[in-house]
């Protein structure tokens, strides 16, 4: 056999979306912002929404998001996607807007910003990756840092006494009325990667029904700063961080109450 | 004296460490010197690359565009900085990687086998230190004893145990440097 | 006295913080200056001198715990990158405006919006001029290499606490990032609750003790003639500053036809001009300010009847420039030369642009 008689339409088994471009990722082999970028690639793809979808992209790893989906992006300043997205979504009702942001951008410098706007129940897809950690900078403590876990500034392991608490924010995001689905997901095995996908999917189609803000947390790894194999990186996140971030849904509005969401006024 | 110098080549080959090392020894030796590398995201196998000057005399400029002896460790770095070297200065690069040797005839360009030594030392860790050695031949600037003395001060205690190792690597670099030019 | 190390710019504005007594750093992570707070949390100075270090959750929040901290007397310092001093801003007019001592060190990179990582210095402007709201000033110092970043922390404070008044360390990712020789400062205790009674009693909120009146920090008048009397006074501690605090180097200006104006990193590599351009035989000097608030007007203007032109030199568009303009005056020609986006300007380049400048022209 033959190179060409492999490379044959009929022995396709995986194709990437078409919505990602050609450009060769930045991030770490391993990291799991590629894959949710896949991801937000093959939902929007499969919705047919790549025409009216607006991403704001962060200040953390995924501040290039813009060079992998071919859609409109704008970048945002540290922190303020959600203020960002919500101009957004307030002057183009008829649009689709997301914001993706890292675990020191949206529960650190831009704990205010995600807070109001889901309070308010902006229109729009929340994509959180939370690695427990800065990535973009060289790993020091992020908000959501275990205790004990070792960063750049926490060098003898993350102390409650000095640093203070790791911070659920889904859990206290999922609290506010404005937000109508709330769910965390992860994406290090083929099952879970499939459930995230739905996940992600289910949220942009309540942002197409007008139905406030849907937030999906993906609980991730940073392989590079966390001084781990990609492998020995997953393992770490099941062992530590499922515990503490259990994976699953802490808000359904389309399942409990469809009628106890208030749509936004515009 | 004033020996200007750029290291560079992939980050994890150790490069910012030995550029630390030589400046070390530099200190040591009573030198003036400065260390100033390329700094940006920490991603994996990205570029690196290190000015190191040691001089007798207070040093002006950390940053440079043309030096003395450019110590280059990939393809990248040799497209790079090939051209950044002094008419009579110095070349010396790992063969390993290098698709295109350097073409420069008004320099001196020698070649070390780093990677292929560390491997036969058993620890390809020490592939920086034997590329130290070679340069040590190729510019004796510092003095083995700096070196050593070098070593204890940029390594922790706990890494200590470590030093007679990398000396040995030192000293296979010194020995093992090939001339492939000289002006 | 001293003790010698080889260190990063970065590291040792940690290392002196802590050995001038300094009560508490705050700040947020940003390239290139995280190793500041990495370098602080692995020091654990609060088991050596019982510095507090936290790190905030973000630069808004880092500023405003500098101000609350220094109105109770503190001493105390932050760190940071230029889009994080843009977030300070707010905090630094308010205590520009409360008139308190602190030190902020703005390890520049370059800009507008998130820029880039390298090296720049466009942050001029916005140190020397203003960058929050309000007519105020900061004490700006440039450092030039990585001994004076050790040294312009205690001299910073030292300002501060004379003018009660903001003082920025100006640097840049050249600096921060560069190791070098530095003789570290010996320590000075912290000052004890007692301490600050006495020295700063009659302003800092630490609890109103027998005898004293109560202490009130604002930057707030309603009452338009008082808030214009408080203007100033402002104005006049910065007339002061003028009068009496300005510093600057010169190299080799003695017998020069033609003068450099560079800070901070520029000025090092400017110094290699120096040299290159003397052997070519280009009788050139070089004049650093080292304060950029308050300039050196005076030193520049007196230069400026001796050489036959001036070329600024700066990691930005023209910024420092201006304000060398305005010394010289109209008699000679004052150019800029600079690069942008985190490019450094070779020593080389920069005697082109002498000779196409000024020379040629
Ligand atoms: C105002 C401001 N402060 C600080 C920074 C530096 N900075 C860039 S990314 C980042 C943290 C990113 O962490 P996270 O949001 O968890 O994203 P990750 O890289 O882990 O995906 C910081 C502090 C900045 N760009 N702007
Ligand atoms: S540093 Fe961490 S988060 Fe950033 S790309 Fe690498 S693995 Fe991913
Ligand atoms: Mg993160």
């Amino acid at each position: 056999m033959e190179l060409k008689d492999i490379i044959n339409p009929n022995n396709l088994v995986y194709e990437k979306p078409e919505l990602l471009t050609e450009n060769t990722m930045h991030y770490c082999p391993g990291c799991s912002h590629g894959v949710v970028h896949k991801l937000l690639a093959e939902v929007i793809e499969d919705l047919d929404i790549q025409d009216k979808t607006i991403g704001v992209s962060p200040v953390g790893c995924a501040v290039f998001a813009y060079n992998y989906i071919e859609i409109d992006w704008q970048e945002a300043a540290h922190g303020r996607a959600p203020a960002v997205a919500t101009g957004i979504a307030r002057t183009n009702p008829d649009k689709v807007v997301f914001t993706y942001q890292g675990d020191g951008d949206l529960a650190s410098i831009g704990a205010a910003e995600i807070l109001h706007a889901c309070n308010r129940g902006e229109n729009m897809v929340v994509i959180f990756v939370n690695n427990g950690i800065y990535g973009m900078t060289g790993g020091q403590m992020a908000p959501t840092t275990l205790i004990g876990q070792v960063t750049a500034t926490t060098p003898n392991g993350r102390d409650v006494g000095r640093n203070g608490y790791p911070l659920k924010i889904t859990e206290l995001i999922a609290q506010l009325p404005g937000t109508s689905y709330v769910t965390r997901q992860s994406v290090h095995t083929p099952a879970t990667i499939r459930k995230c996908k739905k996940a992600i999917a289910k949220a942009f189609q309540a942002a197409l029904d007008k139905k406030g803000t849907s937030f999906v947390e993906v609980v991730s790894t940073c392989n590079m700063n966390w001084k781990m194999t990609p492998v020995k990186a997953n393992e770490w996140m099941v062992e530590n961080m499922f515990p503490f971030y259990v994976p699953g849904d802490l808000k359904d509005s389309s399942k409990a109450d469809p009628e106890s969401y208030t749509p936004l006024k515009n | 004296m004033t020996e200007e110098i750029i290291i560079a080549g992939f980050g994890g080959q150790g490069v910012l460490s030995m550029g630390k090392i030589l400046a070390y020894s530099g200190v040591m030796a009573d030198q003036e010197v400065s260390w100033f590398p390329s700094y940006g995201p920490e991603m994996r196998g990205g570029t690196a690359n290190v000015t190191v000057i040691l001089s007798e005399t207070r040093i002006s400029s950390p940053v440079l565009n043309e030096y003395d002896t450019a110590i280059i460790l990939n393809q990248q770095s040799m497209d790079k900085f090939e051209h950044m070297v002094k008419p009579g200065g110095v070349l010396i690069y790992d063969p390993n990687g290098i698709i295109h040797p350097p073409k420069r005839t008004d320099i001196n360009i020698y070649k070390i086998e780093g990677t292929l030594i560390a491997a036969e030392l058993g620890n390809v860790k020490t592939f920086n230190m034997v590329v130290l050695g070679a340069y040590l031949k190729a510019k004796p600037v510092v003095k083995m004893e700096s070196v050593e003395k070098g070593l204890q001060k940029s390594l922790p205690t706990r890494h200590h145990y470590l030093i007679p190792m990398n000396l040995e690597a030192v000293q296979k670099g010194f020995e093992s440097l090939e001339l492939v030019q000289a002006v | 006295m001293g003790e010698l190390r080889l260190m990063k710019g970065n590291e040792v504005i940690a290392e002196a913080a802590i050995r001038c007594g300094c009560d508490a750093y705050f700040g947020y992570p940003i390239t290139p200056q995280s190793e500041v707070m990495e370098t602080l949390m692995d020091r654990e100075p609060w088991d050596e001198t019982g510095m507090v270090v936290l790190q905030a959750e973000s630069e808004i929040a880092s500023i405003h715990m500098i101000y609350g901290a220094a109105a109770s007397g503190k001493k105390v310092i932050t760190s940071s990158s230029s889009p994080g001093i843009s977030l300070m801003a707010e905090g630094i007019s308010y205590i520009a405006g409360a008139e308190l001592p602190c030190v902020i060190v703005n390890v520049q990179r370059g800009g507008p919006g998130l820029g880039t990582i390298q090296p720049s210095q466009a942050d001029y402007w916005q140190s020397t001029k203003g960058g929050g709201h309000g007519d105020y000033r900061l004490i700006v110092l440039a450092p030039s290499s990585v001994q004076e970043m050790n040294d312009f922390v205690e001299l910073g404070f030292k300002l501060a606490f004379k003018y009660r008044n903001p003082a920025m360390i100006l640097t840049d990712g050249v600096i921060g990032q560069t190791m070098e020789k530095v003789i570290l400062s010996d320590y000075i205790p912290r000052l004890t609750d007692e301490e600050i009674n006495e020295k700063y009693g009659s302003w800092a909120t630490n609890g109103r003790k027998p005898g004293r009146q109560r202490n009130i920090i604002t930057s707030l008048e309603m009452d338009s003639g008082r808030m214009e009397q408080n203007n100033l006074r402002l104005q006049a501690k910065y007339a002061k500053m003028e009068e009496e605090e300005v510093l600057f180097e010169e190299f080799q200006c003695e017998d020069a036809e033609y003068l450099l104006v560079a800070f901070g990193s520029s000025s090092r590599i400017c110094q290699k001009t120096v040299d290159l351009a003397r052997e070519k035989g280009i009788k050139v000097g070089l004049l650093r300010p080292i304060t950029l608030f308050p300039f050196p007007k005076k030193p520049i203007a007196a230069l400026a009847k001796q050489v036959k032109g001036i070329l600024v030199v700066e990691m930005n568009a023209g910024q420092m420039v201006e304000d060398v303009q305005l010394a010289a005056g109209c008699a000679i020609p004052v150019k800029h030369f600079g690069r942008m986006g985190g490019i450094i300007p070779s020593p080389g380049e920069v005697v082109e642009a002498l000779e196409q400048k000024l020379i040629g022209g």
